[in-house]
């Protein structure tokens, strides 16, 4: 399906996307490929028509492989997503459009362009953010409720998974892609003895991480982006990932993103309505979420290796498992 | 075999050159850029510490496991027995030991990782 997909010329395909939305004589004004993402390409561009100046983001799939293709959704079910949660108050984009055929961009969708930050290292580092930053991991909390308290839309199919089922899948991973890692071993052992008591599931955000949530330096959380990895899961799940050290950007004495404390974390969400969580959840899915992100680089290094995906990106993304390995060793001494 | 130039020479000679040409590159090829150079840093410390850092990992197995093999031998037994649950969290020495050998992978990787437990 998503062969040819990168033969796709996107700035030849934009002014024809800029007439349908904008209406007759509406042209493209700007359009930048924004760098970001291994297998999906992020496009900024705006329309002029006779109602002014529209500022956009298109989302296209742009690799062939996705390390998450079991569980990726497509990214009209992402569009559908984001419009469920966003009329249950979540903090998202509009969705403008869902491409089909007859743009010639492949899969994508188009969404309003939001003002903010992603970048990671800037949010936990900039001073822009210095007045903001003791609120974000409250907030973090806060603005997970809104997803969690979605009904998923009947049009979609989402997986469902649990603590035991994602061990099992990131294990099959491991095993398959030839790696011998006793770190991993010790912590996929270690993890499956530690499994926490069922609970109800509920709609994940999927990928809730420093990275993917847009900020704003005077009002913090201001938009949660990339929502291909949603599914349905333990809530723990959205709260755990956000606390794994890979994405706390030289930031590991502040458990929550590199900007905050796993208190304020579980404040937010109780506060907003969540269900109480115990820290020791958290720390569980924390861990199997470096333990998550240690097999995801392995499979960016087999797609290399398999002659998927030839960019120098993945074989040092591969490189990476062994962070993954220098977190886990010290999670396993702590306990959850 | 040569005394000069040494491999991580010329690994560190390719970085800088890709250095030099990055700020000419549009923005993709400019973040491959480096990737690259991070690639070339990397083999360059691979080549000065990956011997030493083996080494250390072979003794710290040979404890473990009670016996002599290469590197790969005992690191397959290694995940074996871990998989197997013969080795746990509880087992003495082993964290230990894993805790040294990550360290010294990721001096090798990822120098300026900052890991879970590192002070502010």
């Amino acid at each position: 399906m998503n062969s040819g997909v990168t033969t796709v010329d996107v700035l030849a395909a934009l002014p024809r996307l800029a007439e349908r939305l904008g209406g007759a004589g509406a042209r493209l004004a700007d359009a930048e490929r924004l760098s970001g993402g291994a297998s999906m390409e992020t496009w900024a561009f705006a329309i002029e028509g006779a109602a002014g100046r529209e500022d956009l983001i298109l989302r296209r799939r742009s690799a062939p492989f996705d390390p998450e293709s079991a569980r990726s959704v497509s990214l009209a079910t992402e569009a559908a997503l984001i419009r469920a949660t966003g009329a249950n108050g979540a903090l998202v984009p509009t969705v403008r459009h869902v491409c089909d055929e007859a743009d010639g961009l492949g899969e994508a969708y188009v969404m309003a362009r939001v003002e903010g930050e992603t970048l990671g290292r800037k949010i936990v580092g900039d001073p822009r953010f210095d007045a903001v930053r003791g609120k974000l991991a409250r907030q973090c909390g806060e603005v997970l409720i809104p997803i969690h308290a979605t009904a998923p839309p009947a049009n979609v199919q989402l997986k469902v998974s649990d603590a035991a089922g994602e061990l099992d899948r990131y294990e099959e991973v491991y095993r398959g892609s030839g790696a011998e890692r006793p770190i991993l071993e010790l912590a996929f052992q270690y993890l499956r003895r530690q499994l926490p008591s069922p609970v109800e599931p509920v709609l994940l955000h999927g990928d809730f991480r420093n990275g993917n949530i847009m900020f704003d330096p005077e009002r913090g959380v201001v938009a949660i982006l990339d929502w291909e990895l949603s599914h349905i899961g333990d809530p723990a799940e959205d709260l755990g990932w956000i606390c794994t050290n890979s994405w706390r950007f030289g930031r590991p004495d502040r458990p929550v993103g590199g900007f905050g404390d796993y208190a304020d974390l579980l404040a937010g969400y109780q506060a907003a309505g969540g269900r109480p969580i115990e820290l020791s959840r958290v720390r569980f899915w924390q861990m199997l979420g470096s333990l998550r992100w240690g097999v995801m680089c392995l499979m960016m290094y087999r797609s290399w290796s398999d002659g998927v995906e030839r960019s120098v990106e993945r074989p040092m993304i591969g490189r990476r498992v062994s962070e993954t390995e220098a977190d886990l060793v010290v999670l396993l001494e702590q306990g959850l | 075999m040569i005394t000069h130039p040494r491999t991580e020479e010329l690994a560190e000679a390719v970085a800088g050159w890709i250095e030099q040409i990055r700020p000419s590159l549009d923005p993709r090829n400019a973040f491959l850029a480096r990737v690259a150079a991070n690639a070339m840093a990397t083999i360059g410390r691979e080549l000065t510490q990956g011997p030493a850092a083996e080494a250390r990992a072979v003794e710290l197995m040979k404890g473990l496991l009670g016996h002599e093999a290469g590197f790969m031998e005992l690191n397959s037994e290694l995940c074996a027995r871990i998989r197997a649950g013969d080795l746990t969290v509880e087992t003495p020495g082993l964290l230990a030991a894993l805790q040294v050998m990550a360290s010294d992978q990721i001096a090798i990787d990822q120098p300026r990782y900052r890991h879970e437990g590192s002070a502010a």
